[in-house]
């Protein structure tokens, strides 16, 4: 049925144009059934995009091949899940799933903030609506996934590196982060637009901007998974363009997170929290066009890609209309207070704003910086690895030292006694695991060594601030240490639920030194022949030969290793490659063997199946690789604390936001 | 063409564009039609609480920040006289001063 798709778009696109012109006509002559009206249009907007999105999903299903978009991206012999997860493996798709999240949160962002924003809300309508006209109107002029054509008799597949379960999940999950990035967004620019510039866009967005921000890392960390198995090179994080498309967003956001309590507390850096909001949604934006528009292959075949002009176009319309409208109302933004000292909590998060924002503008040359000389000078310069672990480790270490010394000042301002006293504790802790690590031979490696110290003294200043206000809270009379710790999380969830974030930040931080300063890597360049026994570490690997079968929708060649650590026998590991029918591509398909007890992986990829039986093998020692998938379960952990609904601030608001009769 | 596709095509505009117009339909001649704005009285309180709540929580920090040692005893009473007027100033601007603005004992490390 893809008249009916086409229809449902056709419907969404007047819809949101609708939203956005009579919501913006509502909301400047102030027009209550009109605005009403123009709410209305958003969310049968998001009925229309669902029905759209439902066809799509029908022809996937269905291997209905008379749909463009389907023969592209699908073929008969295709898993049903990966059918499904094709629906965002193209551009159209994708644009449709960023639609259809947009009018799902935007709706409901609307829908549940009527009555705290009543007078930011007519501002907020239009905002969205034009946000989602822009998406609807390239689904239906430019980029359509109901284009039909003569059905082939079977499709092109889908790129064999997305069948993978993680790239069934990071999609959606990475949209989710960026599309929840609008709701922020659309919210700050409404109250500048309505002159409300107090608090309660902040308090109606903080959940949203936390859940966006929690769904982008989990997303980017999903990523550097499948990367990690799939990609076949053993490397969780490459610094490829798409993965620092998804990390430049997080990092402005992570910035705008702690920024917007110092705008909360001190009625401070509101400028600020203003440019990181916009920042965030337009990198957001910047995002999907690097990832969609063909831009990161080549300068060429962006300037053929049928959306990448207009996505530009639009983050240049988001990036000037949000500077000229924080301009026009900055007189509303001067901050009433100032900094009082250097040494304060504020403080603190200003430097690590500065550290964030320079590390995502970094990143943000690195990745911009090619396509500027391809366009320029017409040649293609690659800004590699050494650029970016530079900056990364020249503001990352700042940052994960602030990460420890930050929650131990106290807000305003602290005496240097006070501060070193606190400090005491984690930095005994930090030059304990130093000296130990050297002893062990960590030295190796004097960036991860210092990486440990400083991670070291993350942990110690998190465990410390639990530690002392746990007893703070028993000496207020909580029953119990159990009774004490529960109350302390619990009336201040986005604290502690933040110090879990950090302490998610630091496990990372240790497996990715783990990964990347103290790993072993061996590819012999002689080819391994059956019977054959290669060592590596403590492992010997025996090839005891190759075979294949052939499944649904590849041609599955496998080599077998009996695996053994200091002779003890660990089981046999099969790694080789896939051969796609339908796709005409091959894959590598690693074989990992995790040990949790010593928290390493042993990594096995097969470069090549010779004739006579014997292979090309490439084997890497992983150390401490599994705590960066550890991080990220606590990293949700943590994030979820922060968001859960605490009773006590909800009857604080409402009362701060009870309105009286007009 | 698809005629079932066609008709639920039009099914659906018409469903939308009945409820967009659902607001016109229910108050078709209403008394007044303009958007309920906040009245300036009613800002100016919401500001006032803004504040209140926020010289509230500077206070219940200190005393967390000071209990929790980062705070000597020299810098709390220093801190801690100017935050309660601040915090009696904007308790006495909301006029008449509320029962609920009181700090509450278990909101003290907010």
């Amino acid at each position: 049925m893809p008249e009916l798709g086409r229809a449902a778009l056709v419907v969404a696109f007047g819809l949101v144009v609708y939203a956005a012109v009579a919501g913006g006509y509502a909301a400047f002559r102030s027009r209550r059934r009109l605005l009403a009206s123009a709410t209305n249009a958003l969310f049968a907007a998001l009925g229309a995009v669902a029905v759209a999105a439902l066809v799509l999903l029908a022809a996937l299903v269905r291997h209905d091949f008379s749909f463009v978009y389907v023969a592209d991206h699908t073929s008969r012999e295709l898993p049903l899940r990966y059918a499904v997860s094709a629906f965002w493996g193209g551009q159209q798709g994708s644009l449709l799933l960023w639609l259809l999240v947009l009018t799902g949160m935007g709706s409901a962002a609307v829908a549940l903030n009527r009555r705290l924003t009543r007078d930011v809300l007519p501002w907020t309508v239009p905002i969205l609506g034009g946000i989602a006209t822009f998406f609807a109107f390239m689904l239906v002029f430019v980029a359509s996934p109901f284009t039909t054509g003569p059905a082939p008799a079977d499709g092109v597949g889908l790129n064999p590196s997305l069948q993978n379960p993680y790239m069934m999940a990071h999609p959606p999950l990475l949209y989710l982060g960026y599309v929840g990035l609008t709701i922020p967004f659309a919210f700050a620019m409404a109250a500048l637009a309505s002159k409300r510039t107090d608090e309660r866009w902040i308090v109606a967005t903080r959940r949203w901007t936390l859940a966006s921000w929690t769904f982008l890392g989990f997303a980017i960390l999903l990523r550097a998974k499948w990367a990690y198995e799939e990609a076949g090179w053993g490397a969780w994080y490459a610094w490829d363009p798409v993965e620092n498309a998804a990390l430049m967003p997080w990092l402005v956001s992570t910035a705008f997170l702690h920024s917007v309590m110092v705008q909360e507390k001190k009625n401070m850096l509101r400028v600020w929290n203003a440019i990181l909001v916009a920042g965030a949604f337009a990198l957001s934006l910047f995002g999907t066009f690097l990832t969609r528009s063909g831009v990161i292959n080549s300068i060429h075949s962006f300037t053929q890609s049928s959306i990448g002009a207009w996505f530009l176009g639009f983050i240049a319309v988001v990036i000037a209309a949000s500077i000229a409208l924080i301009l026009v109302r900055l007189p509303l933004l001067r901050s009433p207070t100032r900094l009082e000292s250097l040494v304060s909590r504020e403080a603190a998060f200003l430097y690590n704003n500065l550290f964030l924002v320079a590390l995502a503008l970094t990143v943000l040359w690195g990745v911009v910086f090619p396509l500027i000389s391809e366009a320029i000078r017409g040649v293609a310069v690659t800004v590699g690895a050494p650029y970016y672990d530079f900056f990364a480790i020249a503001f990352g270490l700042p940052l994960v030292l602030l990460m420890g010394i930050g929650p131990l000042v106290a807000w305003r301002r602290a005496s240097v006694r006070a501060l070193g006293a606190s400090l005491l504790w984690p930095a005994g802790v930090a030059v304990v695991t130093g000296a130990v690590l050297l002893a062990v031979g960590a030295g190796s490696s004097p960036a991860g060594l210092v990486g440990y110290t400083f991670a070291s003294f993350v942990l110690g200043a998190i465990v410390l601030e639990f530690a002392r206000g746990t007893r703070a809270r028993r000496s207020l009379g909580d029953d119990g240490w159990v009774g004490s710790f529960a109350g302390l999380v619990g009336r201040n969830r986005r604290r502690y639920g933040g110090y879990v974030v950090h302490a998610a930040i630091v496990i990372l931080l240790i497996g990715a030194i783990g990964i990347g300063g103290f790993g072993t890597t061996r590819e012999p360049r002689r080819a391994l022949a059956s019977g054959a026994t290669m060592r590596i570490g403590a492992y010997d690997l025996t090839y005891l030969g190759s075979a294949q079968r052939r499944s649904a929708n590849a041609l599955e060649m496998r080599a077998r290793f009996d695996v053994a650590r200091d002779g003890k026998p660990l089981g046999v590991l099969s790694a080789g490659k896939n051969r796609y029918f339908a796709e005409q591509q091959t894959s590598n398909e690693v074989a990992i063997r995790s040990d949790w007890l010593r928290g390493e992986d042993l990594f096995v990829i097969v470069g090549k199946f010779n004739n006579d039986g014997s292979i090309f093998l490439k084997v890497i020692i992983n150390p401490l690789v599994n705590l960066i998938w550890l991080a990220g379960l606590v990293f949700v952990f943590g994030s979820l604390i922060t968001m859960w609904p605490d009773a006590r601030e909800q009857r604080r608001l409402a009362r701060r936001f009870a309105y009286a009769p007009a | 063409m698809n005629a079932p596709a066609v008709i639920l095509a039009v099914l659906l505009a018409v469903a939308c564009v009945a409820f967009v117009a659902r607001p016109f339909l229910r108050e078709p001649a209403p008394e007044d039609d303009r958007l309920a704005e906040l009245p300036p009285r009613e800002r100016e309180r919401v500001r006032l609480a803004e504040e209140r709540d926020r010289a509230l929580a500077a206070l219940k920090e200190l005393e967390f920040d000071h209990r929790t040692g980062k705070i000597s005893d020299a810098d709390y009473r220093e801190l801690v006289t100017p935050l309660r007027r601040q915090a009696a100033e904007a308790l006495r601007a909301l006029d008449p001063p509320r029962k609920d603005a009181q700090p509450e004992r278990e909101d003290v490390h907010a």
